[in-house]
């Protein structure tokens, strides 16, 4: 007994960076898939979002030609703020947040991959749904394919920001509000550029600049974010 | 150096030194302030174009101006939070975020006053306009996250790390006049060129500029030195402080 227990410390200290990530991932996947609701909040919420405009404003075609591109971005915005909450809640209620900071791995690496996670969960699907709510609103083709492009670079950002938002309001009372509150303003560039990259694609103007930009915003927010959203998580720990 | 560094970390000796020049900041930033507002308002010559409409930029532009430029003291102050732990930084961003979020409602405020004759609109979704509100909202997130955390050292690190992602949006600001084509005119004075506006227009303008930055400075002054007093309150300096009438 005595003699393995050096051994077991070797293989533990010798579970890799990438290793563990894949980990994080598949545990967070596995957890979402037990609690379907929760998986099915977001998507629910975005379809009844985009169902309340031609209700609300206007059913003509013309209008929701005109503005379905924005109604889905601000929809799938109001879907993942909404979903936020989750990211980190349930591991800082039973205590796998602390573990994973004593983890030996850097914790902006494992905050990534929980993001990861929340995206598949979240954002993946949204963009699955968007191409029939687009259809739905009388979207062009060449606008839902250019929507779904856009949604696909988009709603990572969305999460990695999001990330850090969640990480600094764990644990507060009015956590939900707040968030809000922190992360909307953080949220407006990439909805500029998202719905300005479908408008382009509308008038038939060249889309590349404008997904260049948004490539550039994910790669800030996958390399930076992170480490934001890690160090609030030390922080929100260190508070409770 | 290393021992005003040093000192730097210690709010009793803030305290103390605050009170030498706050008058200095108070008199002269209110003289500069009044001296520019009087003149820009009642003597300077009237715009060929708006008329006496355009006088509206001596509130505007020196509130819009200090807006963006205490965020980035916010963030500077933030940087010295996270890296150095030390105490007055924190205090600074605390003193600051509403002051910086009541200049900002101030330029966008006297900007839609001003926008109704000029532009025929109160408001217009503009870059610059739109990029200022965003800073409204930051500003307001920091005030209500440094609240809501009651853990003194955590909710001085929280916001630091708010205030610093928030950073990004100053460079939009800055440019977001020369980046899109905006309603909103570039930048009105600029480092490496004269303004284009006569002496008698930007002389008052910078009087205004400089006063309001000094006032700024005046006011933080004293937010920190009230908030200075609420901490350490169960220390004997500010017991002693207070039972002497503050002297």
């Amino acid at each position: 007994m005595t003699a393995r227990q050096p051994g077991v410390a070797l293989v533990t200290a010798q579970v890799g960076t990438a290793s563990a990530m894949w980990t994080v991932v598949r545990r967070d996947l596995k957890s979402s898939f037990r609690q379907r609701q929760d998986l099915l909040n977001p998507l629910l919420f975005f379809f009844m979002v985009v169902t309340l405009f031609p209700l609300g404003v206007s059913p003509e075609v013309s209008f929701l030609q005109r503005s379905g591109s924005g109604i889905l971005w601000v929809a799938a915005l109001l879907a993942t703020l909404l979903s936020l909450d989750h990211l980190f809640r349930h591991d800082f209620d039973d205590g796998t947040l602390e573990q994973m900071v004593l983890q030996p791995q850097p914790l902006f690496l494992l905050v990534l991959a929980k993001t990861l996670a929340h995206w598949l969960v979240t954002g993946l699907p949204l963009i699955l749904l968007a191409p029939v709510l687009g259809i739905m609103l009388h979207l062009e083709g060449n606008s839902i394919a250019v929507l779904c492009l856009t949604l696909l670079i988009g709603t990572p950002v969305l999460s990695l920001i999001g990330a850090i938002g969640a990480a600094l309001t764990l644990g507060l009372r009015a956590g939900g509000v707040l968030l809000s509150l922190l992360i909307i303003p953080l949220y407006i560039p990439v909805l500029i550029f998202g719905t300005g990259t479908v408008a382009a694609a509308a008038d038939g103007t060249p889309v590349g600049g404008y997904l260049a930009l948004m490539a550039a915003f994910l790669v800030l927010a996958i390399t930076l974010a992170p480490f934001a959203a890690a160090a609030a998580l030390r922080i929100s720990l260190s508070n409770s | 150096m290393w021992q005003f560094f040093h000192k730097l970390g210690s709010p009793k000796w803030f305290y103390g030194i605050a009170n030498r020049f706050m008058p200095w900041l108070f008199w002269l930033g209110l003289a500069l302030l009044l001296g520019g507002l009087v003149w820009g308002l009642a003597f300077a010559p009237k715009d060929y174009l708006q008329g006496n409409s355009y006088r509206i930029i001596f509130i505007h532009v020196p509130s819009a101006f200090l807006a963006q430029s205490v965020y980035v003291m916010m963030a500077v102050a933030g940087v010295v939070t996270l890296v150095w732990r030390m105490k007055l930084a924190d205090l600074f961003v605390k003193a600051a975020a509403p002051v910086g979020a009541v200049l900002t409602f101030l330029a966008l405020f006297t900007g839609a006053v001003w926008g109704k004759p000029t532009w025929g609109t109160w408001w217009i979704w503009d870059a610059r306009l739109t990029s200022m509100l965003i800073l409204l909202f930051l500003y307001l997130g920091v005030v209500f996250l440094g609240s809501a955390i009651s853990d003194e050292k955590s909710s001085a690190r929280a916001v630091a790390v708010l205030v610093l992602v928030g950073v990004v949006n100053i460079p939009i600001i800055k440019y977001s006049v020369e980046w899109w084509n905006t309603l909103h005119q570039p930048a009105t004075f600029k480092l490496t060129e004269k303004p284009s506006m006569p002496a008698e227009m930007w002389v008052p303008l910078l009087l205004s500029v400089l006063g309001l930055y000094l006032l700024f400075g005046w006011l933080a002054c004293l937010r920190m030195q009230t908030e200075i007093l609420i901490r350490e309150r169960r220390t004997r300096w500010v017991k002693d402080f207070v039972s002497t009438g503050g002297h």
